[in-house]
């Protein structure tokens, strides 16, 4: 599903190249549910960047679903986030001014779903993280928690093979947290391959296999099982 | 993403700011009133100069003579002859000057024409009450007068002036007859002189000479011969061609039409101005919102928008801004029109075109100043824009 050859990331930041990534290799299977930890300022979120083709790597080859992804331009890569990958951030980033309802939608849209079928396909998505009641309110009028799954919602809306989340759980409340975990482990369960970025070992044991990113580098890798 | 989704997540943003959007929007709403109401009055002002002159009566040929020397005007019979040239219809020479008219305690100081029966045919003006001159007017240099409508108005009011005795610079004069009125021109109104026996004026002014002759062509296809055949004549007369001056109504038209039409020009150009202040507004507004908005375009790239996405939303976002400031302008625009027409009695032409051009110039002025925060929105990279706060 996803395999990473000697990726590099370099930064210029003030006329200073910082390394980011120094050459990593990993390979994800499809269907897996693997956890990515490590300090701020390891690496990961540069990793989920590259992995999420929201960039891309300064050397090295990357692999998504068996295509070299990693010099294509911007609007295949566009494309290729709309189609393959739902993002769950810290942060939620939701659009504040639609409802949980168009929030949902709003991918299908850059896919080009017709009206009736988009809203058919997020009223669904919304009923599976539980939100059925939720569909009109705005991200202000909902706790940290249905943000967050509201945001999973959008996420798995478009079918995608692959579910990024980046500290999914870092703004949340424990007992939010753990529905938002739990949700993560159902769409695993449903066969889809999810990769968690965390620097929370408690949440990380939740994976099957947990690898561990340090100054750029991988250190150590891990089968648990769950 | 097809161009009807792009036009609801347009409307989505507007709606969300609508204060913003307004004020926006007004600089265009003006600009486009601005174009549509002052176009139509500069159009308004030609086309009430061409009724005017066309007014004048058809066919017409102006003759002013400035002498030369002693020989300073043409003999009352001079400018009668001039009648049986060939392509000739009716002559009307014309004395003029000043008087006070007065009738009982009102007085009032006007434009005297002293002419001939023809003048009514040549100039198209005719008695709306009592009666025109007569021929016998003027061979006995009888003291009548016609009124002017404004005059007749100022002087008696309600009353029927057609009979009534008034006092022209101290002489008697009757009243015999009540000109039409033609209503109000640039050149001041055109009700606003009294008509005596050219003879008779002659004497009351002191003054010997024709120095104005209204010709009428006999057809619009003998006007050139007309004038030829007068300047040849005139020139062999004074034998010198700055001592006179012929006029046909077409010349006098066209040179009046340049000049409204240059009026129409500047009009619409300080008015075009406007609307493109208002464009400038609204690329200001448009670099504000891309700024405010960069996170959000980072979550829509997130999400797989493409850059045309992100480049078609904010640029129907502009579009539809300029295109609905420059709807609500036109309707504005045109509600204007109607009003001024209808508050003033101008003539305010309402042409089409006008209406349609500044629409459309609204819309490419939307197109124009989006197109750059657009693009800009669309070469955001995702990974900083998702990072802004």
């Amino acid at each position: 599903m996803i395999r990473l050859e000697g990726i590099t990331k370099a930064y210029q930041l003030d006329g200073v190249v910082v390394e980011a990534l120094r050459g990593i290799d990993l390979e994800v299977k499809e269907g897996e549910f693997v956890a990515i930890v490590g300090p701020s300022g390891s690496g990961k979120s540069t990793l989920m960047n590259i992995i999420g083709c929201l960039d891309t790597p300064t050397t090295g080859k990357y692999w998504l679903k068996g295509q070299e992804v990693s010099k294509l331009s911007d609007n295949k890569l566009a494309e290729i986030r709309n189609l393959l990958i739902g993002f769950v951030f810290q942060s939620f980033n939701l659009l504040p001014r639609l409802t949980a309802l168009e929030n949902v939608e709003r991918p299908l849209i850059y896919r080009g779903v017709a009206k009736k079928e988009r809203r058919k396909l997020a009223e669904k998505a919304l009923e599976r993280v539980g939100l059925a009641d939720r569909m009109f309110h705005r991200p202000n009028q909902l706790s940290g928690g249905q943000q967050q799954r509201v945001a999973v919602a959008r996420a798995l809306v478009g079918d995608p093979a692959i579910i990024l989340a980046d500290e999914p759980t870092g703004n949340l409340d424990s007992v939010s947290g753990k529905e938002v975990m739990s949700l993560l482990r159902e769409l695993h369960a449903q066969g889809r391959t999810v990769l968690l970025i965390t620097h929370d070992a408690e949440i990380a044991r939740q994976a099957e296999r947990r690898v561990k990113i340090f100054d750029g580098r991988i250190q150590e890798e891990g089968e648990v099982g769950l | 993403m097809n161009l009807l989704q792009a036009v609801r997540l347009a409307f989505g943003a507007i709606l969300a700011n609508k204060l913003r959007s307004f004020l926006t929007m007004l600089g265009v709403i003006i600009g486009v009133f601005a174009v549509v109401a002052l176009v139509s009055l500069g159009q308004g002002a030609t086309s009430q100069v061409t009724a005017e002159i066309q007014g004048m009566g058809s066919n017409l040929i102006v003759l002013a003579i400035h002498g030369r020397g002693g020989m300073d005007s043409l003999t009352l019979s001079e400018a009668e002859s001039l009648a049986k040239r060939p392509g000739v219809g009716a002559v009307a020479p014309v004395v003029d000057g000043y008087a006070t008219v007065k009738f009982a305690t009102e007085s009032s100081y006007t434009n005297l024409v002293g002419t001939t029966p023809a003048y009514a045919v040549v100039r198209n003006h005719f008695a709306d009450r009592g009666r025109f001159l007569a021929d016998v007017d003027v061979q006995n240099r009888l003291p009548v007068a016609v009124l002017g409508a404004d005059v007749a108005e100022r002087l008696f009011g309600d009353m029927d002036p057609v009979g009534q005795e008034i006092r022209i610079n101290g002489a008697a004069f009757t009243v015999i007859g009540v000109l039409e009125p033609k209503g109000f021109s640039l050149g001041g109104s055109s009700d606003d002189f009294v008509i005596i026996p050219a003879s008779t004026a002659e004497r009351l002014l002191r003054r010997q000479g024709i120095r104005t002759v209204y010709l009428q062509a006999e057809t619009a296809a003998a006007i050139d011969m007309v004038v030829n055949s007068l300047e040849s004549l005139l020139q062999l007369y004074f034998r010198d061609e700055n001592a006179y001056n012929v006029f046909t109504q077409a010349e006098i038209l066209d040179i009046l039409s340049e000049v409204t039409g240059i009026l129409t020009l500047m009009l619409g150009g300080i008015a075009g101005i406007s609307l493109l202040v208002g464009g400038i507004g609204i690329m200001n507004i448009m670099l504000v919102s891309v700024t405010e908005r960069t996170r959000e375009i980072g979550i829509n790239k997130a999400l797989g928008a493409k850059k045309r996405d992100i480049l078609l939303q904010f640029l129907v976002e502009s579009i539809v801004i300029s295109g609905v400031g420059g709807f609500i302008g036109m309707i504005l625009g045109y509600g204007a029109v109607k009003l001024f027409s209808g508050l003033f009695g101008f003539t305010i032409t309402y042409s089409p075109q006008v209406v349609f051009v500044a629409f459309t110039f609204s819309v490419f002025v939307g197109i124009f100043f989006g197109l750059y925060p657009a693009n800009k929105a669309a070469k955001l990279n995702p990974i900083d824009a998702l990072r802004s706060e």
